[in-house]
Protein backbone atom coordinates (compact mmCIF):
# COMPACT_ATOMS: atom_id res chain seq x y z
CA UNK A 1 0.00 0.00 0.00
CA UNK A 2 3.00 2.16 0.72
CA UNK A 3 4.44 2.33 -2.66
CA UNK A 4 0.92 2.71 -4.16
CA UNK A 5 0.65 5.69 -2.39
CA UNK A 6 3.86 6.94 -3.05
CA UNK A 7 2.93 6.47 -6.66
CA UNK A 8 -0.67 8.03 -5.95
CA UNK A 9 1.89 11.46 -4.63
CA UNK A 10 3.98 10.87 -7.92
CA UNK A 11 1.13 11.66 -10.05
CA UNK A 12 -0.15 14.32 -8.14
CA UNK A 13 3.03 16.34 -8.11
CA UNK A 14 3.45 15.69 -11.89
CA UNK A 15 0.02 17.00 -12.48
CA UNK A 16 -0.19 19.92 -10.39
CA UNK A 17 0.91 23.13 -12.63
CA UNK A 18 2.66 24.46 -9.37
CA UNK A 19 5.39 21.55 -9.59
CA UNK A 20 6.48 23.52 -13.10
CA UNK A 21 6.74 26.37 -11.52
CA UNK A 22 10.43 25.79 -9.98
CA UNK A 23 11.59 24.32 -13.04
CA UNK A 24 10.48 27.19 -15.33
CA UNK A 25 12.21 29.52 -12.87
CA UNK A 26 15.51 27.55 -12.91
CA UNK A 27 15.72 27.48 -16.59
CA UNK A 28 14.91 31.40 -17.21
CA UNK A 29 16.99 32.04 -14.76
CA UNK A 30 20.12 29.69 -15.41
CA UNK A 31 19.20 30.90 -19.35
CA UNK A 32 19.67 34.39 -18.66
CA UNK A 33 23.02 34.27 -16.40
CA UNK A 34 24.44 32.13 -18.83
CA UNK A 35 23.33 34.65 -21.75
CA UNK A 36 24.79 37.04 -19.86
CA UNK A 37 27.95 35.37 -19.33
CA UNK A 38 28.21 34.49 -23.16
CA UNK A 39 28.00 38.35 -23.80
CA UNK A 40 29.86 39.48 -21.36
CA UNK A 41 31.67 36.88 -19.32
CA UNK A 42 34.95 37.90 -20.03
CA UNK A 43 34.44 41.69 -18.56
CA UNK A 44 32.82 39.42 -15.22
CA UNK A 45 35.90 37.01 -15.46
CA UNK A 46 38.48 40.08 -15.54
CA UNK A 47 36.89 42.09 -12.98
CA UNK A 48 37.23 38.65 -10.34
CA UNK A 49 40.88 38.18 -11.31
CA UNK A 50 42.01 41.59 -11.63
CA UNK A 51 43.28 41.93 -8.17
CA UNK A 52 45.62 38.41 -8.71
CA UNK A 53 46.90 39.91 -12.05
CA UNK A 54 50.13 41.39 -10.56
CA UNK A 55 51.18 38.38 -8.78
CA UNK A 56 49.55 35.42 -11.51
CA UNK A 57 49.27 34.59 -14.68
CA UNK A 58 45.97 32.82 -15.98
CA UNK A 59 46.43 30.43 -19.07
CA UNK A 60 44.05 28.82 -20.98
CA UNK A 61 40.39 29.75 -20.78
CA UNK A 62 39.02 30.50 -16.91
CA UNK A 63 35.61 31.65 -18.52
CA UNK A 64 34.60 27.53 -18.96
CA UNK A 65 31.61 26.02 -18.52
CA UNK A 66 32.76 24.34 -14.86
CA UNK A 67 33.41 27.62 -13.64
CA UNK A 68 29.80 29.19 -15.07
CA UNK A 69 28.56 25.96 -13.37
CA UNK A 70 29.96 27.04 -9.97
CA UNK A 71 29.02 30.66 -10.26
CA UNK A 72 25.16 29.47 -10.94
CA UNK A 73 24.92 26.75 -8.10
CA UNK A 74 25.99 29.24 -6.04
CA UNK A 75 24.06 32.09 -6.84
CA UNK A 76 20.82 30.05 -6.98
CA UNK A 77 21.41 27.38 -4.32
CA UNK A 78 19.99 30.23 -1.59
CA UNK A 79 16.99 30.20 -3.40
CA UNK A 80 16.35 26.98 -4.91
CA UNK A 81 14.55 26.21 -1.11
CA UNK A 82 11.69 28.21 -2.19
CA UNK A 83 11.14 26.71 -5.42
CA UNK A 84 10.81 23.10 -3.24
CA UNK A 85 9.02 24.66 -0.19
CA UNK A 86 6.25 25.90 -2.57
CA UNK A 87 5.45 22.47 -3.59
CA UNK A 88 7.09 20.11 -0.94
CA UNK A 89 4.77 22.34 2.08
CA UNK A 90 1.90 22.19 0.17
CA UNK A 91 1.53 18.49 0.50
CA UNK A 92 -0.42 17.77 3.22
CA UNK A 93 -1.77 21.19 4.03
CA UNK A 94 -2.82 21.60 0.49
CA UNK A 95 -4.61 18.58 0.97
CA UNK A 96 -6.41 19.53 4.05
CA UNK A 97 -7.43 22.90 2.61
CA UNK A 98 -8.81 21.02 -0.98
CA UNK A 99 -10.60 18.21 1.24
CA UNK A 100 -9.31 15.14 -0.47
CA UNK A 101 -6.76 14.52 2.73
CA UNK A 102 -10.15 13.56 4.50
CA UNK A 103 -10.73 11.30 1.48
CA UNK A 104 -7.08 10.04 1.49
CA UNK A 105 -7.48 9.61 5.66
CA UNK A 106 -10.64 7.26 4.93
CA UNK A 107 -8.88 4.89 3.23
CA UNK A 108 -7.28 1.77 4.65
CA UNK A 109 -3.54 2.93 4.58
CA UNK A 110 -2.03 4.15 7.96
CA UNK A 111 -1.62 7.68 8.12
CA UNK A 112 2.45 6.78 8.73
CA UNK A 113 2.47 5.18 5.47
CA UNK A 114 0.69 8.02 4.11
CA UNK A 115 2.81 10.72 5.23
CA UNK A 116 5.66 8.49 4.37
CA UNK A 117 5.23 8.41 0.65
CA UNK A 118 4.60 11.68 0.35
CA UNK A 119 8.14 12.68 2.13
CA UNK A 120 9.31 10.32 -0.71
CA UNK A 121 7.77 12.11 -3.18
CA UNK A 122 8.82 15.47 -2.12
CA UNK A 123 12.00 13.50 -1.78
CA UNK A 124 12.18 13.04 -5.62
CA UNK A 125 10.65 16.38 -6.80
CA UNK A 126 13.62 17.98 -4.34
CA UNK A 127 15.50 15.63 -6.69
CA UNK A 128 13.98 16.50 -9.79
CA UNK A 129 14.73 20.05 -9.45
CA UNK A 130 18.16 19.69 -8.32
CA UNK A 131 19.12 17.59 -11.47
CA UNK A 132 17.19 20.31 -13.50
CA UNK A 133 19.42 23.01 -12.26
CA UNK A 134 22.65 20.76 -12.40
CA UNK A 135 21.85 20.08 -16.50
CA UNK A 136 21.17 23.48 -17.15
CA UNK A 137 24.26 24.70 -15.15
CA UNK A 138 26.73 21.66 -15.55
CA UNK A 139 25.01 20.74 -19.24
CA UNK A 140 24.07 23.34 -20.91
CA UNK A 141 27.46 25.30 -19.43
CA UNK A 142 29.51 22.82 -21.03
CA UNK A 143 28.15 23.02 -23.97
CA UNK A 144 28.00 26.76 -24.52
CA UNK A 145 31.38 27.00 -22.83
CA UNK A 146 33.15 23.99 -23.00
CA UNK A 147 35.22 22.29 -19.77
CA UNK A 148 38.40 23.30 -18.00
CA UNK A 149 39.82 23.88 -14.89
CA UNK A 150 37.71 25.68 -12.28
CA UNK A 151 38.78 28.58 -10.31
CA UNK A 152 37.41 28.85 -7.22
CA UNK A 153 37.79 32.02 -4.78
CA UNK A 154 37.03 31.80 -0.88
CA UNK A 155 38.59 33.08 2.06
CA UNK A 156 41.64 31.21 2.11
CA UNK A 157 42.26 33.04 -1.39
CA UNK A 158 42.43 31.37 -4.88
CA UNK A 159 41.76 27.55 -5.70
CA UNK A 160 42.76 26.37 -9.08
CA UNK A 161 40.93 23.07 -9.23
CA UNK A 162 42.52 20.48 -12.45
CA UNK A 163 39.45 19.62 -14.93
CA UNK A 164 40.13 16.04 -14.24
CA UNK A 165 39.40 16.51 -10.46
CA UNK A 166 36.23 18.42 -11.21
CA UNK A 167 33.84 15.29 -11.61
CA UNK A 168 33.82 13.89 -8.39
CA UNK A 169 33.76 17.47 -6.51
CA UNK A 170 30.33 18.39 -8.34
CA UNK A 171 28.62 15.02 -7.55
CA UNK A 172 29.60 14.93 -4.19
CA UNK A 173 28.61 19.01 -3.79
CA UNK A 174 25.37 18.21 -5.49
CA UNK A 175 25.14 15.51 -2.97
CA UNK A 176 25.32 17.95 -0.07
CA UNK A 177 23.13 20.46 -1.58
CA UNK A 178 19.99 17.91 -2.05
CA UNK A 179 20.80 17.10 1.53
CA UNK A 180 20.54 20.56 2.33
CA UNK A 181 17.24 20.55 0.22
CA UNK A 182 16.13 17.86 1.87
CA UNK A 183 16.01 19.14 4.70
CA UNK A 184 14.37 22.21 3.47
CA UNK A 185 11.73 19.69 2.09
CA UNK A 186 10.96 17.75 5.74
CA UNK A 187 11.00 21.66 7.14
CA UNK A 188 8.24 22.52 5.11
CA UNK A 189 5.76 19.35 4.98
CA UNK A 190 6.18 19.06 8.77
CA UNK A 191 5.26 22.34 8.77
CA UNK A 192 2.47 21.27 6.68
CA UNK A 193 1.17 18.94 8.85
CA UNK A 194 0.41 21.41 11.60
CA UNK A 195 -1.63 24.05 9.14
CA UNK A 196 -4.80 23.62 7.05
CA UNK A 197 -3.98 25.89 4.33
CA UNK A 198 -1.14 25.39 1.58
CA UNK A 199 0.20 29.61 2.00
CA UNK A 200 1.10 29.21 5.29
CA UNK A 201 4.08 26.56 6.06
CA UNK A 202 5.44 27.75 2.60
CA UNK A 203 5.47 31.18 4.34
CA UNK A 204 7.19 29.84 7.33
CA UNK A 205 9.58 27.57 6.02
CA UNK A 206 11.01 30.62 4.04
CA UNK A 207 10.87 32.56 7.73
CA UNK A 208 12.67 30.09 9.24
CA UNK A 209 15.10 30.48 6.72
CA UNK A 210 15.51 33.53 7.06
CA UNK A 211 15.46 33.71 10.69
CA UNK A 212 18.41 31.15 11.36
CA UNK A 213 20.23 32.57 8.39
CA UNK A 214 20.42 35.78 10.13
CA UNK A 215 21.41 34.18 13.44
CA UNK A 216 24.11 32.59 11.69
CA UNK A 217 25.61 35.57 10.15
CA UNK A 218 25.33 37.90 12.69
CA UNK A 219 28.74 37.93 14.34
CA UNK A 220 27.84 37.82 17.94
CA UNK A 221 29.36 35.35 20.57
CA UNK A 222 25.76 34.56 22.18
CA UNK A 223 25.41 32.48 18.92
CA UNK A 224 28.03 31.20 18.74
CA UNK A 225 27.13 27.83 20.52
CA UNK A 226 23.77 27.30 18.24
CA UNK A 227 25.24 28.56 15.22
CA UNK A 228 26.97 24.95 13.98
CA UNK A 229 23.64 23.13 15.06
CA UNK A 230 21.48 25.59 12.60
CA UNK A 231 20.84 23.43 9.51
CA UNK A 232 21.34 26.82 7.47
CA UNK A 233 24.62 26.95 8.59
CA UNK A 234 24.60 24.06 6.72
CA UNK A 235 23.27 24.57 3.48
CA UNK A 236 26.65 25.77 1.30
CA UNK A 237 28.13 22.91 2.92
CA UNK A 238 28.23 21.85 -0.82
CA UNK A 239 31.12 24.76 -1.39
CA UNK A 240 33.10 22.75 0.81
CA UNK A 241 33.85 20.07 -2.19
CA UNK A 242 35.80 22.68 -3.61
CA UNK A 243 38.02 23.45 -1.09
CA UNK A 244 41.85 22.63 -0.90
CA UNK A 245 42.75 20.98 1.07
CA UNK A 246 39.69 18.94 0.90
CA UNK A 247 37.74 19.53 4.68
CA UNK A 248 36.73 16.08 4.93
CA UNK A 249 35.52 16.92 8.84
CA UNK A 250 33.76 19.22 7.74
CA UNK A 251 31.46 18.15 5.30
CA UNK A 252 30.89 14.98 7.57
CA UNK A 253 30.00 17.16 10.35
CA UNK A 254 27.48 19.17 8.02
CA UNK A 255 26.04 15.52 6.51
CA UNK A 256 25.06 14.47 10.22
CA UNK A 257 23.63 17.90 11.40
CA UNK A 258 21.32 17.80 8.29
CA UNK A 259 20.55 14.07 8.63
CA UNK A 260 19.61 14.31 12.62
CA UNK A 261 17.75 17.66 11.39
CA UNK A 262 15.65 15.30 8.72
CA UNK A 263 15.09 12.53 11.01
CA UNK A 264 13.80 14.67 13.99
CA UNK A 265 11.55 16.32 11.07
CA UNK A 266 9.97 13.50 10.11
CA UNK A 267 9.56 11.96 13.75
CA UNK A 268 7.80 15.14 14.52
CA UNK A 269 5.49 15.08 11.36
CA UNK A 270 4.91 11.61 11.87
CA UNK A 271 3.68 11.97 15.41
CA UNK A 272 1.47 15.08 14.75
CA UNK A 273 0.01 14.05 11.34
CA UNK A 274 -0.67 10.50 13.49
CA UNK A 275 -2.69 12.22 15.78
CA UNK A 276 -3.93 15.11 14.04
CA UNK A 277 -7.82 15.02 13.75
CA UNK A 278 -8.48 15.66 10.28
CA UNK A 279 -11.28 18.41 10.48
CA UNK A 280 -11.38 20.19 6.74
CA UNK B 1 -19.49 -12.47 16.45
CA UNK B 2 -22.29 -9.46 16.49
CA UNK B 3 -24.28 -8.95 14.05
CA UNK B 4 -24.14 -5.80 14.43
CA UNK B 5 -22.45 -3.93 11.66
CA UNK B 6 -21.60 -0.24 13.15
CA UNK B 7 -22.25 -0.36 17.07
CA UNK B 8 -21.45 2.89 18.77
CA UNK B 9 -21.54 2.96 22.34
CA UNK B 10 -21.27 6.45 24.44
CA UNK B 11 -19.55 8.00 22.34
CA UNK B 12 -18.27 11.88 23.40
CA UNK B 13 -15.87 14.09 21.71
CA UNK B 14 -14.81 17.30 23.32
CA UNK B 15 -12.57 20.16 22.20
CA UNK B 16 -11.60 21.82 24.77
CA UNK B 17 -14.55 22.86 27.17
CA UNK B 18 -16.91 22.54 23.74
CA UNK B 19 -18.88 19.33 23.52
CA UNK B 20 -19.25 18.32 19.98
CA UNK B 21 -20.79 14.95 20.56
CA UNK B 22 -21.62 14.25 24.01
CA UNK B 23 -23.37 10.75 24.41
CA UNK B 24 -24.24 9.41 21.03
CA UNK B 25 -25.04 5.66 21.19
CA UNK B 26 -26.93 3.91 18.07
CA UNK B 27 -26.50 0.22 16.50
CA UNK B 28 -26.69 -0.29 12.53
CA UNK B 29 -27.80 -3.75 10.89
CA UNK B 30 -26.78 -5.78 7.68
CA UNK B 31 -28.80 -4.30 4.80
CA UNK B 32 -30.27 -0.99 6.63
CA UNK B 33 -30.65 1.80 5.23
CA UNK B 34 -29.83 4.13 8.35
CA UNK B 35 -30.91 7.43 8.86
CA UNK B 36 -28.48 9.64 11.08
CA UNK B 37 -30.90 12.70 11.56
CA UNK B 38 -29.94 15.87 13.47
CA UNK B 39 -30.40 19.47 13.54
CA UNK B 40 -26.71 21.49 12.21
CA UNK B 41 -24.75 21.30 14.63
CA UNK B 42 -26.34 18.16 16.30
CA UNK B 43 -23.11 16.35 16.17
CA UNK B 44 -23.89 14.57 12.97
CA UNK B 45 -20.21 15.03 11.37
CA UNK B 46 -18.01 14.53 14.10
CA UNK B 47 -19.57 10.97 15.38
CA UNK B 48 -19.13 10.25 11.20
CA UNK B 49 -15.57 11.33 11.29
CA UNK B 50 -14.62 8.94 14.69
CA UNK B 51 -16.60 6.11 13.05
CA UNK B 52 -13.90 6.85 10.10
CA UNK B 53 -11.23 7.62 12.55
CA UNK B 54 -10.79 11.03 10.95
CA UNK B 55 -11.30 12.16 14.64
CA UNK B 56 -10.27 10.71 17.58
CA UNK B 57 -12.83 10.40 20.34
CA UNK B 58 -12.51 11.84 23.78
CA UNK B 59 -14.34 8.73 25.12
CA UNK B 60 -17.02 5.84 24.29
CA UNK B 61 -16.56 2.76 21.71
CA UNK B 62 -16.96 2.09 18.38
CA UNK B 63 -16.93 -1.10 17.21
CA UNK B 64 -17.71 -1.58 12.91
CA UNK B 65 -17.99 -5.62 11.25
CA UNK B 66 -17.46 -6.90 15.34
CA UNK B 67 -14.17 -5.23 15.31
CA UNK B 68 -12.88 -2.17 17.63
CA UNK B 69 -12.30 0.51 15.61
CA UNK B 70 -8.95 1.47 17.50
CA UNK B 71 -7.19 -1.63 16.73
CA UNK B 72 -8.47 -2.46 13.17
CA UNK B 73 -8.73 0.66 11.52
CA UNK B 74 -7.55 -1.11 8.06
CA UNK B 75 -9.41 -3.67 7.88
CA UNK B 76 -12.59 -1.69 8.62
CA UNK B 77 -11.66 0.95 6.34
CA UNK B 78 -10.81 -1.72 3.84
CA UNK B 79 -14.70 -2.06 4.11
CA UNK B 80 -16.15 0.84 4.15
CA UNK B 81 -16.90 3.19 1.46
CA UNK B 82 -17.82 6.88 1.98
CA UNK B 83 -18.44 10.33 1.69
CA UNK B 84 -17.70 12.73 4.69
CA UNK B 85 -19.60 16.49 3.95
CA UNK B 86 -18.36 16.51 -0.12
CA UNK B 87 -16.71 14.83 -1.85
CA UNK B 88 -13.38 16.66 -2.71
CA UNK B 89 -11.48 15.46 -5.55
CA UNK B 90 -8.53 16.83 -7.05
CA UNK B 91 -9.67 19.19 -9.49
CA UNK B 92 -6.72 19.51 -12.00
CA UNK B 93 -7.02 15.60 -12.53
CA UNK B 94 -9.90 13.69 -15.07
CA UNK B 95 -12.69 11.81 -12.92
CA UNK B 96 -11.00 8.66 -13.96
CA UNK B 97 -7.40 9.04 -12.71
CA UNK B 98 -9.01 10.59 -9.49
CA UNK B 99 -10.60 7.42 -8.95
CA UNK B 100 -7.86 5.40 -9.82
CA UNK B 101 -5.81 7.61 -7.14
CA UNK B 102 -8.13 6.35 -4.63
CA UNK B 103 -9.15 2.82 -6.01
CA UNK B 104 -5.19 1.93 -5.79
CA UNK B 105 -5.26 2.07 -1.86
CA UNK B 106 -8.63 1.45 -1.21
CA UNK B 107 -7.58 -2.23 -0.38
CA UNK B 108 -8.88 -4.10 -3.84
CA UNK B 109 -7.64 -4.52 -6.96
CA UNK B 110 -9.21 -2.14 -9.20
CA UNK B 111 -9.44 -2.48 -13.03
CA UNK B 112 -9.88 0.27 -15.69
CA UNK B 113 -12.69 -1.54 -16.38
CA UNK B 114 -14.44 -1.53 -12.71
CA UNK B 115 -13.63 2.18 -12.68
CA UNK B 116 -15.48 2.22 -16.02
CA UNK B 117 -18.76 0.48 -14.62
CA UNK B 118 -18.96 2.61 -11.47
CA UNK B 119 -18.96 5.51 -13.31
CA UNK B 120 -21.76 3.81 -15.90
CA UNK B 121 -23.41 3.63 -12.47
CA UNK B 122 -23.41 7.00 -11.61
CA UNK B 123 -24.40 8.20 -15.01
CA UNK B 124 -21.07 9.55 -16.03
CA UNK B 125 -20.13 7.64 -18.69
CA UNK B 126 -18.16 9.70 -21.39
CA UNK B 127 -17.25 12.29 -18.74
CA UNK B 128 -13.97 9.68 -17.84
CA UNK B 129 -11.69 11.89 -19.49
CA UNK B 130 -12.88 15.19 -18.44
CA UNK B 131 -10.96 17.41 -15.33
CA UNK B 132 -13.03 17.18 -12.11
CA UNK B 133 -12.50 21.10 -12.10
CA UNK B 134 -15.39 21.28 -14.76
CA UNK B 135 -17.73 19.14 -12.84
CA UNK B 136 -20.68 20.57 -11.40
CA UNK B 137 -21.57 19.75 -7.48
CA UNK B 138 -24.31 17.14 -8.34
CA UNK B 139 -21.50 15.74 -10.77
CA UNK B 140 -18.58 15.76 -8.08
CA UNK B 141 -21.55 14.06 -5.84
CA UNK B 142 -21.89 10.87 -8.35
CA UNK B 143 -18.06 10.79 -8.83
CA UNK B 144 -18.09 10.57 -5.09
CA UNK B 145 -20.73 8.03 -4.85
CA UNK B 146 -18.64 5.87 -7.71
CA UNK B 147 -15.48 6.34 -5.57
CA UNK B 148 -17.29 4.84 -2.57
CA UNK B 149 -18.00 1.77 -4.73
CA UNK B 150 -14.86 1.44 -6.27
CA UNK B 151 -13.83 -1.70 -4.17
CA UNK B 152 -17.03 -3.12 -3.50
CA UNK B 153 -17.24 -1.94 0.28
CA UNK B 154 -20.24 -4.07 2.54
CA UNK B 155 -21.08 -0.68 4.50
CA UNK B 156 -21.69 2.66 3.01
CA UNK B 157 -21.78 5.92 4.53
CA UNK B 158 -22.73 9.18 3.14
CA UNK B 159 -22.77 12.07 5.25
CA UNK B 160 -25.10 15.20 3.89
CA UNK B 161 -24.95 13.52 0.55
CA UNK B 162 -27.60 15.92 -0.91
CA UNK B 163 -25.93 19.30 0.45
CA UNK B 164 -26.07 21.95 -1.87
CA UNK B 165 -27.55 20.16 -5.23
CA UNK B 166 -30.65 21.36 -6.96
CA UNK B 167 -33.87 19.08 -6.55
CA UNK B 168 -33.11 17.24 -9.77
CA UNK B 169 -29.72 16.27 -8.16
CA UNK B 170 -31.46 15.26 -4.80
CA UNK B 171 -33.65 12.87 -6.67
CA UNK B 172 -30.46 11.26 -8.50
CA UNK B 173 -28.52 10.96 -5.64
CA UNK B 174 -32.18 9.45 -3.64
CA UNK B 175 -32.76 6.68 -6.55
CA UNK B 176 -28.31 5.91 -6.50
CA UNK B 177 -28.97 5.09 -2.49
CA UNK B 178 -32.02 2.90 -3.37
CA UNK B 179 -30.15 1.39 -6.25
CA UNK B 180 -27.40 0.58 -3.58
CA UNK B 181 -29.78 -0.97 -0.90
CA UNK B 182 -31.79 -3.03 -3.52
CA UNK B 183 -29.37 -4.01 -6.40
CA UNK B 184 -26.52 -4.19 -4.58
CA UNK B 185 -27.21 -5.29 -0.86
CA UNK B 186 -25.38 -2.79 0.91
CA UNK B 187 -25.59 -1.15 4.10
CA UNK B 188 -25.95 2.39 3.64
CA UNK B 189 -25.69 4.89 6.61
CA UNK B 190 -27.12 8.61 6.01
CA UNK B 191 -26.93 11.00 7.49
CA UNK B 192 -29.07 14.47 7.04
CA UNK B 193 -30.67 17.12 8.10
CA UNK B 194 -33.48 17.13 5.59
CA UNK B 195 -36.13 15.04 7.25
CA UNK B 196 -37.78 14.17 4.26
CA UNK B 197 -34.71 12.56 3.15
CA UNK B 198 -34.42 9.99 5.69
CA UNK B 199 -38.59 9.63 5.88
CA UNK B 200 -38.08 8.46 2.27
CA UNK B 201 -34.97 6.38 2.10
CA UNK B 202 -34.08 4.88 5.84
CA UNK B 203 -35.74 1.90 7.58
CA UNK B 204 -34.22 2.81 10.48
CA UNK B 205 -32.61 5.75 12.15
CA UNK B 206 -31.26 7.52 15.36
CA UNK B 207 -31.97 11.34 15.97
CA UNK B 208 -29.09 13.42 17.54
CA UNK B 209 -29.60 16.55 18.75
CA UNK B 210 -27.10 18.53 20.76
CA UNK B 211 -23.99 15.71 20.85
CA UNK B 212 -26.67 12.89 22.26
CA UNK B 213 -28.95 10.55 20.77
CA UNK B 214 -32.52 10.93 21.66
CA UNK B 215 -34.42 7.85 20.05
CA UNK B 216 -33.46 5.50 17.48
CA UNK B 217 -35.41 2.34 16.07
CA UNK B 218 -37.27 1.61 12.91
CA UNK B 219 -38.81 4.64 11.29
CA UNK B 220 -41.81 2.88 10.78
CA UNK B 221 -42.83 2.15 13.95
CA UNK B 222 -40.76 5.69 15.39
CA UNK B 223 -43.60 7.67 13.20
CA UNK B 224 -46.65 5.19 13.78
CA UNK B 225 -46.41 5.14 17.32
CA UNK B 226 -46.85 8.80 16.84
CA UNK B 227 -50.78 10.96 17.04
CA UNK B 228 -50.94 12.31 13.27
CA UNK B 229 -52.42 15.20 12.39
CA UNK B 230 -54.51 14.79 9.37
CA UNK B 231 -56.00 17.32 7.09
CA UNK B 232 -59.25 16.26 4.78
CA UNK B 233 -60.62 17.94 2.18
CA UNK B 234 -64.65 17.59 1.62
CA UNK B 235 -67.66 18.50 0.44
CA UNK B 236 -69.93 19.08 3.61
CA UNK B 237 -67.90 20.34 6.50
CA UNK B 238 -71.01 21.04 8.68
CA UNK B 239 -71.99 17.42 8.24
CA UNK B 240 -68.42 16.20 8.50
CA UNK B 241 -68.17 18.18 12.02
CA UNK B 242 -71.37 16.41 12.76
CA UNK B 243 -70.34 13.01 11.95
CA UNK B 244 -67.37 12.76 13.60
CA UNK B 245 -68.09 14.44 16.93
CA UNK B 246 -71.42 12.27 17.49
CA UNK B 247 -68.77 9.02 16.53
CA UNK B 248 -65.56 10.19 17.90
CA UNK B 249 -66.50 13.91 20.75
CA UNK B 250 -62.65 12.85 22.04
CA UNK B 251 -60.97 13.83 18.87
CA UNK B 252 -59.70 17.24 18.53
CA UNK B 253 -61.54 18.44 15.14
CA UNK B 254 -60.46 22.15 13.84
CA UNK B 255 -61.99 23.51 10.56
CA UNK B 256 -59.18 25.38 8.54
CA UNK B 257 -61.71 26.41 5.61
CA UNK B 258 -65.14 25.90 3.87
CA UNK B 259 -64.05 22.46 2.91
CA UNK B 260 -60.89 21.05 5.14
CA UNK B 261 -60.76 20.42 8.70
CA UNK B 262 -57.91 19.02 11.04
CA UNK B 263 -57.76 16.04 13.54
CA UNK B 264 -55.55 15.03 15.76
CA UNK B 265 -56.14 10.95 15.55
CA UNK B 266 -53.72 7.61 15.78
CA UNK B 267 -52.65 5.87 12.29
CA UNK B 268 -55.19 2.94 12.66
CA UNK B 269 -58.35 5.64 12.97
CA UNK B 270 -57.52 6.96 9.59
CA UNK B 271 -60.00 4.28 7.29
CA UNK B 272 -62.49 4.28 10.03
CA UNK B 273 -63.18 8.47 9.65
CA UNK B 274 -62.53 7.82 5.64
CA UNK B 275 -65.29 4.59 5.98
CA UNK B 276 -68.12 7.08 8.80
CA UNK B 277 -67.91 9.93 6.03
CA UNK B 278 -68.71 8.37 3.48
CA UNK B 279 -71.31 6.14 4.68
CA UNK B 280 -73.16 9.85 5.49
CA UNK B 281 -72.56 10.87 2.35
CA UNK B 282 -69.47 13.18 2.99
CA UNK B 283 -67.39 12.95 -0.60
CA UNK B 284 -64.06 13.12 0.71
CA UNK B 285 -61.12 14.70 -1.62
CA UNK B 286 -57.94 14.06 0.23
CA UNK B 287 -56.82 13.03 3.34
CA UNK B 288 -53.36 13.64 4.32
CA UNK B 289 -51.63 13.04 7.07
CA UNK B 290 -49.57 16.13 8.26
CA UNK B 291 -47.34 14.32 11.73
CA UNK B 292 -44.33 13.02 9.80
CA UNK B 293 -41.24 12.75 10.71
CA UNK B 294 -40.51 16.90 10.93
CA UNK B 295 -43.28 17.21 12.96
CA UNK B 296 -41.67 13.86 15.71
CA UNK B 297 -38.66 15.45 15.13
CA UNK B 298 -39.40 18.45 16.31
CA UNK B 299 -41.46 17.36 18.69
CA UNK B 300 -37.85 15.57 19.98
CA UNK B 301 -35.50 18.39 19.56
CA UNK B 302 -37.88 20.74 21.67
CA UNK B 303 -38.20 18.17 24.66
Amino acid sequence: MFWKSTYNEFIKIAAKPRSYIGLAAISALVSVILFAMKVDGKTYISFITSSFEQTLTFEGDILNGDLIAFIILQMLIIHVPLLVALVTGDLVSGEAAMGSLRMLATKPISRSSLLMSKFLAGGAYTLVILLWLGFMALGVGHILFGSGDLMVLNSDGLVILQNADLAWRFLGGFGVAYLALLTIATLSITLSCFSDNSIGPIVTTMAIILFFTIIGTLDVPVFDNIRPFLFTSHMIAWRSFFEEPFPIETIQQSVIILVVHIVVLIGVALFKFNKKDILS
Amino acid sequence: MSDKIIEVKQLAKYYGKFKAVEDVSFDVYPGDVFGFLGPNGAGKSTTIRTMLSLITPTSGETRLFGRDLAHHRSYILSRIGCIVEKPDFYKYLSAQKNLEIFGRISGASITRSKIGEMLEFVGLKGREKDKVAGFSHGMKQRLGIAQTLLHDPELIILDEPTTGLDPQGIIDIRNLILQLKNERNKTVVLSSHILSEIELIANRMVIINKGRSLVQGSVSELLNNQELIVRIELDDLQKALQVMSDRWPQLEIEATGPNSLLIHLSHEIIPQVNNSLSAAGVNVFAIESKRKLEDYFLKLVKN
